[in-house]
C-alpha cells in the first residue's frame, strides 16, 4: 500500500505551492473499500492528471472532493487553499472554487445558453426579477472567454456535444472557479473539439485556474498534463511529473495495470474470407424527425470470420446505420436491400433483425444497452429469454443462473454474484454484460458500436481478445469506431464512414491514421 | 452470532421487503386496542377484506401501469361504468354467467383504447386516461339516467360479493367454519413446502441464506400470520367469494410477474424502454397488454362493488383510481419504472383499508379520516425512498 507519493521528488514538492490537499482519504461502501488512504496534491496553476482503470476510485475520489459525499462520510482530510475543508454538499465546494463537470452533462436541453450559464446563480434586480438584459451580456462575456462562437439565445438541445462542453465550462468558470475538475471530457469529442478543449485548457492554465482532468485517453494526457497521479484499486501508485514528455502512454499503461501491456491488440491469423454473411446495397434512410436523409446510398459487405471495422467522426451517420440494419427502432424510412446469408431481408422491429442472426452491442450501454436497476443474470438473458423458459413461458431461474455463470467465468465478469445489479458494475464489467447479452442470442453478425469506450486498458484487451475467439468460431463482427489505432489494430478491412456516405473501403494492409482521417473529413 | 443480532441484521437488511408488513401489523395492533378488539373481530375482518376486494384488484393491475412508467386515471369510473352495464344487462334478462365474461372483455377494450394513443403516437397516458376518467364518468350518468340506482337481483351474481364458500355438511368443530380452515392449512404446508424447496435450490447454487434460526423463525412467523387470519375468518362464515376472487388474481398476476417471460418483459419496459425495444422486445404490445389487463381488473373491480351493494349507483367508482395508485405506491412501487411488486401492491391496499376501517369504529370524523391517510401514504412513499437509498 502506498500512503506516500513515492515518485514526487522532494524539490517539486517543495517548489510548487500546493492549492489543494486530499491527506489519506478512505471512503468505504457497504462491503467495499473504494479509496483506501488515497493522497492527492495539485499545485496551484496546472493541469494534473488523475489516471487509473475504471472501477481504481478516481470518480469517487473526486466526488469526495466536491462534497458529493459529505465531511463525515469518508475519513482523511481535504486541504483546499492552506485551510482544512468539511462540504457538506456540492455548494459548499463550488462556494470555494471547485467546479466539476462530469461526463454526462448538467446542462437543461430546453433552456438556452444564457439561461443555461446563469442556473441557480441568477442575476436579480429588486431581490427577485431576473435581469435578463444583463444575464445575456454576461453570457456572451463568458461565452468568449471559452471561445465559442454561439448565439446565447441558442438552446442547448441544438448545440453539438463539443459546444455543450464549453457552455458547462463558461458556467462554471462564471462562478469564480479556481479549481476545475472535468470528467472524461474528450469522451464523447471529435479530433477538432478535443484539440479546442485542450487548447482552451493551456488559455485557462495561463490565468492561473488549476485543472484535473480525468481521461482514459492517454495520449491527451501525455499531450497536456503538467503532472500525473495514478490510482490503482482505490490507493494511490504515484504522482509523475509530465511537463514535456517525461512520461510516455507506456509507462501511464505501465502503472494503471501493474504490468506491462506489450501490444494491447491480441495478434490473430488474418485468413482470407469469401463467404459473404451480409450484403447491404444502395442503403437509404430518411429521419424524419430531422428531416433529412441520414444515410446515403451506401454499398457494403461483411464475410464470415472477418472483422470489419466503420470509421468516421462522431456524427457521421455510423450509429444510424446500425440501427436501420438491426430493425430500424428509430422508425427512419429506409431504401435499398438488405441480404443477411443470401436472403432478403426487410426487418420492421429488432426482434426480426434478432431472429435471423444479427446483435448489437449499443454504444450507450447505459442509456439503451443496459437496464441498470437489474442485475447481471436478468441482463444477460432479456434478449433471448425464450431460450430457457418452456412453452408457456415461465422462465426456469436456475438455468438462467447457470447460463449467467458461464459467461462470468468465460468473458471474465469481475463480480461477486451474478445477482449483482449492473448499476455496481464498472464500465468495463457493463460493457462485458452488455456483450455476454448478445452473445447468448448466438448472433452471426455481431455489431459492436463502440465496443471499447469509457473503459479501461485492462477490459480493452480483454474485449479484443474476446472479439478474435468469435471469429476464430466463425461469427462476423462490425465494429463502429471513432479510435483509429482501435480500427487499425483490430479490422481486417475497414469503410470510412463521412456524413452517412461511405467514402471508401481500405484493406486493412492500406489503412493508415491520415488515409482515414482523409477519407472521414471527404 | 446469537439469535438477536441475527434478527437485527435480518430485519436491517430487509427493512424494505418487511416494512409495509410491519406497518400493517403495527394499525391492526392499535385500532384491536382502541377498539376494544372489535376491529379484530371476525366479522369486521371479514368485511373489511370483502370491502378492500374491489380496489385490490385495480391495485393489482396499476402496480404494472406504473412499472411501465404509466398511470391510468380512467379505471375507477370505468369500473363503474362497467358495473353499471353489467346490472343493466341483467335487468333486461341476461344471466350473469354471460354478463360476466362480456363485461370482463369489454374492460380488455377499454383499457386498450386509453392505450392507442400511447403506443401509437405517444400520447402522455395521464391525458388519455384523464380523457377516459371524463367519458366513463358520463357515461355512468348516461345508463343510469332513467332509473338512478339499477337494483340487482340475479342471487348468482350477488353472491360474488356477499357469498361465502359452502362447509362441509357434518360440523366436527363446533363454530368455525371447517373449510376455510382446511385450506388454512394446506396454505402453510405449501408455504413451508416451497420455502424449503427455494432454499434447497439456493444451497445448492451456494447463495446466500438466511441462517438456519432466522429461517425458521420465518416459517413460524408466516405460518401463524396465515393460520391467525384463517382462525378469525373460519370464526365468522370463513372464506368469501371475494377473498378467493382477490386471492387468485393476486396468485396469478404474481406467477406471471416473477416466473415468466412477459414479465420480465414488463419488467424490462419499465426498467429501460430503449433497451428493451433493443433487446427484441415489443414495446407497444407490451403497452397493449399491460393496459388491457388493467381494463379487465377494472371490469373486475365493478363486478365486486356491484355485487357487493347489490346494485349499480350513480356514484360507482368515484375515487378508486386514487386509492388503488395510493395502495400501489404505498406497496413500494416507483414512479421512475421497472420497480415494484404486486403482492406489496395488496398489503398498501390492506394498509389504506385497515385505517378506513378502524377509523370508522372509533367514529373519527371524515374530515381527520382523509387527513391520517394523506400523511399515511407520504410517509409510507418517504420510507420507501430513504430505505432504498441506504440499501444502494
Amino acid at each position: 500500500m502506498n500512503t506516500s507519493v513515492p515518485n514526487m521528488t522532494k524539490s517539486e514538492a517543495e517548489t510548487s505551492t500546493p492549492i489543494l490537499e486530499m491527506r489519506n482519504i478512505t471512503k468505504t461502501f457497504p462491503g467495499v473499500k473504494a479509496l483506501s488512504n488515497v493522497t492527492f496534491q495539485v499545485a496551484k496553476g496546472e493541469i494534473h492528471s488523475l489516471c487509473g482503470e475504471n472501477g481504481a476510485g478516481k470518480s469517487t475520489l473526486m466526488k469526495v472532493l466536491s462534497g458529493v459525499y459529505p465531511f463525515g462520510d469518508y475519513s482523511g482530510d481535504i486541504v483546499f487553499n492552506g485551510a482544512v475543508q468539511k462540504f457538506k454538499g456540492i455548494s459548499d465546494s463550488e462556494e470555494v472554487g471547485i467546479a466539476i463537470i462530469y461526463q454526462e452533462l448538467a446542462l437543461v436541453p430546453e433552456m438556452t445558453v444564457y439561461e443555461n450559464i446563469f442556473l441557480g446563480n441568477e442575476i436579480k434586480t429588486n431581490g427577485f426579477m431576473v435581469d435578463w438584459n444583463e444575464t445575456i451580456k454576461r453570457a456572451s462575456a463568458a461565452l468568449k472567454k471559452v471561445k465559442l462562437d454561439v448565439n446565447p439565445a441558442t438552446k442547448i438541445k441544438d448545440l453539438g456535444v463539443g459546444k455543450q462542453q464549453l457552455v458547462e465550462i463558461a458556467k462554471a468558470l462564471n462562478k469564480n472557479v479556481k479549481v476545475l475538475i472535468l470528467d472524461e471530457p474528450t469522451a464523447a469529442l471529435n479530433e477538432d473539439d478535443s484539440k479546442n478543449l485542450l487548447n482552451l485548457m493551456r488559455d485557462l492554465r495561463k490565468n492561473g485556474i488549476t485543472c484535473i482532468i480525468i481521461s482514459h485517453k492517454l495520449k491527451e494526457v501525455v499531450e497536456i498534463a503538467d503532472s500525473v497521479t495514478i490510482l490503482r484499486d482505490g490507493q494511490t501508485v504515484c504522482t509523475l511529473s509530465a511537463k514535456k514528455g517525461e512520461v510516455s502512454e507506456h509507462d501511464l499503461i505501465k502503472h494503471m495495470v501493474g504490468r506491462e501491456i506489450d501490444n494491447i491488440y491480441p495478434k490473430r491469423d488474418r485468413k482470407g474470407a469469401d463467404e459473404v454473411v451480409l450484403e447491404v446495397r444502395n442503403w437509404n434512410a430518411y429521419d424524419p424527425n430531422l428531416g433529412r436523409n441520414v444515410l446515403k446510398n451506401m454499398n457494403f459487405n461483411i464475410k464470415k470470420g472477418e472483422i470489419v471495422g466503420f470509421a468516421g467522426l462522431m456524427g457521421a451517420g455510423r450509429t444510424e446505420l446500425a440501427k436501420s440494419l438491426f430493425g430500424n427502432p428509430d422508425g427512419y424510412k429506409i431504401t435499398g436491400e438488405m441480404l443477411v446469408k443470401k436472403q432478403k431481408a426487410n426487418f420492421t422491429h429488432p426482434q426480426h433483425a434478432i431472429a435471423a442472426g444479427l446483435a448489437y452491442v449499443s454504444e450507450d450501454r447505459k442509456g439503451n444497452g443496459l437496464i441498470l436497476i437489474q442485475d447481471i443474470k436478468q441482463n444477460i438473458t432479456l434478449a433471448n429469454l425464450w431460450e430457457i423458459a418452456n412453452q408457456m413461458g415461465v422462465v426456469n431461474g436456475n438455468a438462467e443462473v447457470k447460463i449467467a455463470n458461464e459467461y462470468r467465468t468465460s468473458i471474465n465478469i469481475k463480480t461477486p454474484s451474478v445477482e449483482q445489479r449492473v448499476s455496481n458494475l464498472s464500465g468495463g464489467n457493463q460493457q462485458k454484460v452488455s456483450i455476454a447479452k448478445w452473445l447468448f442470442t448466438k448472433p452471426s453478425v455481431l455489431i459492436l458500436d463502440e465496443p471499447t469506450r469509457g473503459i479501461d486498458v485492462g477490459a480493452k484487451f480483454e474485449i479484443y481478445t474476446l472479439m478474435n475467439k468469435l471469429i476464430a468460431q466463425g461469427m462476423s463482427i462490425i465494429m463502429i469506431s471513432s479510435e483509429l489505432p482501435e480500427v487499425l489494430g483490430m479490422s481486417d478491412r475497414v469503410y470510412v464512414v463521412s456524413e452517412g456516405r461511405i467514402t471508401g473501403e481500405l484493406p486493412i494492409e492500406k489503412a493508415t491514421q491520415e488515409n482515414i482521417m482523409k477519407l472521414a473529413t471527404s | 452470532m446469537s439469535f438477536a443480532q441475527n434478527l437485527q441484521k435480518v430485519l436491517r437488511e430487509n427493512i424494505r421487503e418487511y416494512g409495509m408488513f410491519i406497518a400493517l401489523f403495527v394499525i391492526i395492533t392499535f385500532f384491536a386496542f382502541t377498539t376494544k378488539g372489535i376491529f379484530i373481530s371476525s366479522r369486521n375482518m371479514a368485511n373489511l377484506f370483502n370491502q378492500t376486494g374491489y380496489i385490490a384488484v385495480l391495485a393489482v393491475g396499476m402496480t404494472l401501469v406504473i412499472v411501465i412508467r404509466h398511470i391510468d386515471l380512467s379505471v375507477g369510473f370505468l369500473a363503474g361504468f362497467l358495473g353499471a352495464l353489467a346490472a343493466l344487462a341483467m335487468k333486461s334478462g341476461v344471466p350473469a354467467i354471460v354478463v360476466i365474461p362480456i363485461v370482463l372483455a369489454l374492460g380488455v377494450v377499454g383499457g386498450v383504447i386509453t392505450a392507442i394513443p400511447v403506443a401509437e403516437l405517444g400520447v402522455p397516458s395521464f391525458v388519455t386516461s384523464l380523457a377516459g376518467f371524463m367519458i366513463y364518468r358520463g357515461a355512468i350518468l348516461l345508463v343510469t339516467m332513467g332509473t338512478g340506482t339499477i337494483i340487482i337481483t340475479d342471487p348468482f351474481f350477488n353472491a360474488i360479493g356477499n357469498g361465502y364458500i359452502p362447509d362441509l355438511p357434518i360440523k366436527i368443530i363446533p363454530g368455525v367454519h371447517q373449510v376455510t380452515l382446511l385450506l388454512g392449512l394446506a396454505a402453510i404446508g405449501l408455504f413451508i413446502w416451497s420455502e424449503l424447496n427455494d432454499r434447497k435450490q439456493k444451497q445448492a447454487y451456494n447463495f446466500e441464506v438466511l441462517t438456519q434460526d432466522m429461517f425458521v423463525l420465518k416459517l413460524v412467523f408466516v405460518s401463524i400470520l396465515i393460520g391467525a387470519v384463517t382462525w378469525v375468518l373460519a370464526g365468522y362464515n370463513g372464506l368469501s367469494w371475494t377473498v378467493v376472487i382477490v386471492l387468485i388474481v393476486v396468485a396469478i398476476y404474481h406467477f406471471i410477474t416473477t416466473q415468466t417471460v412477459l414479465g420480465r418483459h414488463i419488467y424490462a419496459v419499465g426498467g429501460n424502454p430503449e433497451a428493451a425495444q433493443l433487446s427484441g422486445i415489443n414495446v407497444k404490445r407490451i403497452f397493449y397488454i399491460v393496459f388491457g389487463s388493467m381494463g379487465m381488473l377494472s371490469g373486475l373491480s365493478g363486478i365486486l362493488f356491484a355485487s357487493r351493494l347489490k346494485s349499480a349507483t350513480t356514484t360507482a367508482g368515484t375515487s378508486w383510481e386514487l386509492d388503488a395508485i395510493a395502495a400501489a405506491y404505498v406497496g413500494g412501487v416507483s414512479a421512475a419504472g421497472g420497480v415494484g411488486k404486486v403482492t406489496g401492491s395488496i398489503i398498501g391496499a390492506l394498509v389504506m383499508m385497515s385505517l378506513n376501517s378502524g377509523m370508522n369504529l372509533m367514529s373519527i370524523d371524515i374530515s381527520a379520516q382523509y387527513i391520517v391517510r394523506g400523511v399515511v401514504l407520504a410517509g409510507a412513499v418517504i420510507f420507501d425512498v430513504m430505505t432504498r437509498r441506504s440499501g444502494k
